[in-house]
């Protein structure tokens, strides 16, 4: 057992856990940020991407112990005072989600890209989202979301 | 599915990883982006005793211009080799492959040195790496070394790299201000690892005949393929799309697979080729 401590959405976590122990499963088991879904657990679905000093990371390939000096972003700052940020609330009037496992993934990839390309054509916007699985939508809606968020922002 | 238990090392410099990597031998990996030993640790199919995480080294993040080529420090994100403007411009054909890796959050985290170790025979990166004849730094306790690329892969997920040794660096040779380059592949979705990939670079004269051709071809051997013997003989030659093509299709002995059939992968060799080669032909 190793102790140490995360930034979390600017909070400070003391932390026990084993080398091994991935940053999803500390997330949801230890900081009780439940938020960051975990799916296939071997990168391919990107339910479980977080923000690691601002850029997108699947949490099931990092290890805890690595992110000490790192500042880690999850889907719980978002909605930072209970308010839906603007991708989420596109994501909702576009009805971008149906049972919502793979929606904290997508919400947290584009926070990045968007970030990093403020008017991302539909491609752009598709060749992205190729990294983050949905099970339920057939993925329409949630383009048409990302594209109504990026157009708010316009 | 969760890694086994392993001891965590977390260097500050190269000489503090390859000391515990001396001492450790066998029993340790070097972790980097860790995008495909994560996963390779999280199905335990790697149970390495102990991790050597190189993420805090200073130093192996880098791109350099030199006169002859850009030198570009292992722990390079391909994301950064992606957008790089240095990139773009003095090797774009490498900038265009490592765009088309996996996914943007895996181009986030992974990195060249990880990806040339790893060595995919699908991979983007050994496949441009080998098609241009890159350098790949290597150092160890018995000091440093450059390796060619054609020379570094060896076979399926194997290299020439000793236990004790780390890729530093990887230099690519910059291409000619007239050289049109494409790199094309086929993969059943977007991002899955290719079926096929091609990677051409090329150069013509003034007469338009081709005064340097470099051409390579993963994802179908168990290394990435150069035809050298296809490309000596195109030399000084007029470039011929759906010739050089055919004879592609016959330098290569793709593996009988279940899945994918050797004769469909012959066949991907050839349109990949000829696609690629057009695509040089056009820009130019
Ligand atoms: C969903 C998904 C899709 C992907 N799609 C693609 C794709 O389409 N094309 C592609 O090419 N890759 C793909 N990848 C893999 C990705 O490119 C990895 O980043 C890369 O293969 C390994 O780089 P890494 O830095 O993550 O290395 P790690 O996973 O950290 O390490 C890989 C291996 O290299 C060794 N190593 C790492 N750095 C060094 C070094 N400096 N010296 C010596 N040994 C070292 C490690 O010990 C390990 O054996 C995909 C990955 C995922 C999860
Ligand atoms: S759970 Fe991490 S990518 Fe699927
Ligand atoms: S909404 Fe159910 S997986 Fe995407």
């Amino acid at each position: 057992m190793l102790e140490f401590e995360l930034n979390v959405n600017g909070e400070r976590h003391s932390v026990r856990a084993e080398p091994r122990k991935l940053l999803s499963d500390v997330l949801r088991e230890d900081c009780r940020l439940t938020g960051t879904h975990v799916g296939c657990e071997h990168g391919v679905c990107g339910a479980c991407t977080v923000l690691i000093d601002g850029q997108p990371a699947r949490a099931c390939l990092l290890y805890a112990v690595q992110m000490q000096d790192h500042e880690i972003t999850t889907i719980e700052a978002i909605a930072a005072g209970g308010r839906p940020g603007a991708l989420q609330q596109a994501l909702h009037e576009a009805h971008g989600l149906q049972c919502g496992f793979c929606t904290a993934g997508i919400v947290m990839t584009f926070e990045a890209y968007l970030k990093e390309n403020p008017h991302p054509s539909e491609e752009e916007v598709r060749d992205v989202l190729s990294g983050n699985l949905c099970r339920c939508t057939g993925y329409q809606n949630i383009v048409a979301a990302i594209l109504k968020a990026a157009h708010a922002k316009a | 599915m969760k890694p086994a238990s392993f001891a965590y090392h977390r260097p500050r410099s190269l000489g503090e990883a390859l000391a515990l990597l001396a001492e450790h031998g066998a029993e340790a990996k070097p972790l980097a982006g860790g995008q495909s030993l994560g996963p390779m640790m999280n199905m335990r199919l790697a149970q390495p005793a102990r991790l050597i995480d190189l993420n805090a080294i200073k130093g192996l993040d880098f791109l350099n211009e030199t006169e002859n080529a850009v030198e570009i420090g292992a722990l390079t994100r391909h994301q950064t080799i992606a957008s790089s403007s240095l990139v773009r411009a003095a090797c774009p054909l490498l900038a265009e492959a490592a765009q088309s890796i996996g996914h943007y959050a895996i181009r986030a985290r992974g990195t060249l040195g990880g990806s040339l170790a790893h060595a995919d025979p699908a991979a983007q990166l050994p496949l441009v790496a080998a098609t241009l004849g890159a350098e790949i730094a290597v150092a160890g306790p018995r000091g440093e070394r450059r390796i060619a690329a054609q020379d570094f892969f060896v076979s399926l997920m194997t290299t020439v790299l000793e236990p004790d040794e780390l890729i530093v660096s990887v230099g690519f040779p910059k291409a000619a201000p007239r050289e049109a380059h494409a790199f094309v592949q086929f993969s059943r979705r977007r991002g899955d690892f290719a079926m096929a990939a091609v990677a051409v670079s090329v150069l013509l004269d003034v007469q338009k005949r081709i005064q340097r051709l470099r051409l390579g071809i993963g994802g179908v051997e168990d290394k990435p393929v150069v035809p050298t013997r296809l490309i000596e003989q195109s030399e000084g030659k007029v470039p011929e799309p759906a010739a050089l093509a055919a004879a592609a299709r016959e330098a290569v002995s793709p593996a009988e697979n279940p899945r994918v059939p050797a004769v469909y992968r012959r066949e991907l060799v050839e349109v990949l080729t000829r696609r690629a080669l057009q695509k040089c032909l056009n820009s130019n």
